[in-house]
């Protein structure tokens, strides 16, 4: 294994090189770029990339641009993950017969997909990768609807937000069926590694991901990336609303090691009241209509079930 | 490099980052890397901007929050220090001012055709409220 990148503050992490690179048409404000940058600036080895269709893939890589600087592929929606599985298989086979050329380099292989190319499309792609044990990370750019093509719902898109195929109005509060929990759906495919992380908390990202390269096997990172288009916020909120999303428990931040033991690795010292995360945005502006207010009181007893989960979880070390 | 049109496309292109050969990438800064015309690095979206992020040094701590929550890599750091932003990738998103923890902030928006030097002469004094 090569070694660990030193980072142990912010100010040694900015002495990074970037690998991404800007004037990449994504949205002002977008998080999917903050995310790719927290994970490609963890490593200095080289890395073998992919995207999905989706944001990421369609605005870094707009012909005649690219804005990687590393190897990188796109082929379609439904396997990055597999395109990046392939070139690992072939690097490890190359490596059995000793025919690498630069044997000592230990690329890290990194596929990135939204959470409809990840959650929905590309589901049973990723389930493969993890089931066959690829030395490679899914990282998902979690921003709950299918952006690129115009904000349709996915398994992602948490209840009550208002999506263009699930729009809420007179009849309908939106989304109607709860998000899907894909870190646990991957950690039971017993991978060594599975984790939620939000750009916002960049160290316990940073943890994170060191920890995914070290380790042997496949890993599955879920990263929350607040949407300023479809989430309908300024461009300017974006951290504003990834810390109300991690310090209302929303998305809370936490690993599973070998499918079997969940830790909790960030406890908001004030957590803030669902109420707060879901006024921030305009998906869920109809929630505040008399009509529609006894789902704000859902939401906070989802998410405080959700958080006992976990604990009870942590606590029983499984 | 000339536009091509919608039918003119190489099927399974292939674009390099970089001319010639590069061996140490995370090791080289931006600014002395050998880019591509094919990199989106040589390009700049300035005119996306309505607002754009003036920087003023003399209230900076170089935390550097301004430089990692940047979604478009344009917070210049060297050697731990903030020293300016890269005005042909920012798009003016206003997201480094908000992270900007100095009191007063160290980094504001301003109209795009807002005069640099004069603004940071009549920078807003410090915010006794907070
Ligand atoms: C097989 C297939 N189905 C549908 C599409 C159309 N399509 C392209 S991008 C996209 C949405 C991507 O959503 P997501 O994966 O969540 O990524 P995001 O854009 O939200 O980051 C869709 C539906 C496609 N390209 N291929
Ligand atoms: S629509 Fe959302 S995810 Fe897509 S580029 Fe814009 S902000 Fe990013
Ligand atoms: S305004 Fe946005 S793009 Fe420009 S430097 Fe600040 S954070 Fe980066
Ligand atoms: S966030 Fe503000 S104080 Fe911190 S480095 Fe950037 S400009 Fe300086
Ligand atoms: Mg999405």
């Amino acid at each position: 294994m090569s070694e660990m990148k030193k980072i142990k503050n912010l100010k040694e992490f900015s002495t990074s090189a970037d690998r991404f690179e800007g004037a990449n048409l994504l949205c002002p404000g977008c998080a999917h770029s903050i995310i790719v940058r927290e994970v490609l600036n963890a490593t200095n080895d080289d890395l073998v990339l992919s995207a999905s269709t989706g944001c990421l893939e369609v605005c870094t890589a707009v012909y005649p641009y690219t804005s990687w600087d590393a190897s990188w592929i796109h082929i379609g929606f439904e396997n990055g993950s597999t395109a990046v599985a392939g070139a690992e298989a072939m690097y490890k086979a190359l490596k059995n017969k000793g025919r690498l050329k630069q044997p000592d380099r230990n690329p890290k292989f990194v596929s990135f997909a939204g959470d409809g190319a990840s959650y929905d499309i590309g589901f049973q792609w990723i389930s493969g990768c993890m089931e066959r044990g690829h030395n490679m990370m899914h990282v998902v750019l979690d921003n709950e609807v299918y952006a690129n093509t115009g904000g349709q719902r996915s398994s992602s898109t948490p209840i009550g937000a208002s999506a263009t195929t699930s729009p809420a109005g007179r009849v309908s509060y939106g989304e109607k069926r709860n998000k899907k929990d894909m870190v646990s759906i991957m950690a039971s495919h017993h991978i060594p590694y599975s984790a939620q992380v939000s750009p916002n908390k960049w160290k316990d990202m940073v943890k994170k991901i060191q920890h995914g390269f070290a380790v042997d096997g496949p890993v599955f990172i879920n990263a929350a990336s607040p949407c300023t288009t479809e989430w309908k916020f300024d461009p300017k909120d974006t951290m504003t609303i990834a810390d109300l999303a991690t310090d209302s428990l929303v998305f809370p931040l936490y690993e599973i090691i070998d499918g079997r033991e969940l830790n909790i690795t960030y406890r908001p010292k004030n957590i803030v009241p669902v109420e707060d995360y879901l006024a921030a945005q305009g998906r869920f502006k109809h929630l505040f209509k008399d009509q529609y207010k006894y789902l704000i009181k859902e939401w906070q007893e989802r998410i405080d079930d959700n958080w006992a989960y976990l604990q009870r979880r942590e606590e029983a070390r499984v | 490099m000339a536009k091509k049109g919608w039918d003119e496309f190489e099927i399974g292109a292939m674009l390099r980052s970089f001319d010639g050969s590069i061996d140490d990438i995370a090791g080289t800064p931006q600014m002395d890397r050998d880019y591509s015309e094919n990199s989106s690095y040589t390009a700049s979206v300035a005119d996306w901007r309505l607002i754009k992020p003036i920087f003023n040094k003399d209230y900076c701590i170089d935390c550097q929050f301004c430089w990692v929550y940047c979604p478009d890599v344009s917070i210049i750091a060297r050697d731990k220090k903030m020293i300016g932003i890269d005005m042909d990738h920012c798009k003016g998103c206003g997201i480094c001012v908000e992270v900007c923890p100095t009191n007063p902030k160290s980094l504001l928006m301003f109209p795009e055709q807002a005069d640099e030097e004069a603004e940071i002469a009549s920078w807003p004094a410090k915010n006794e409220e907070k």
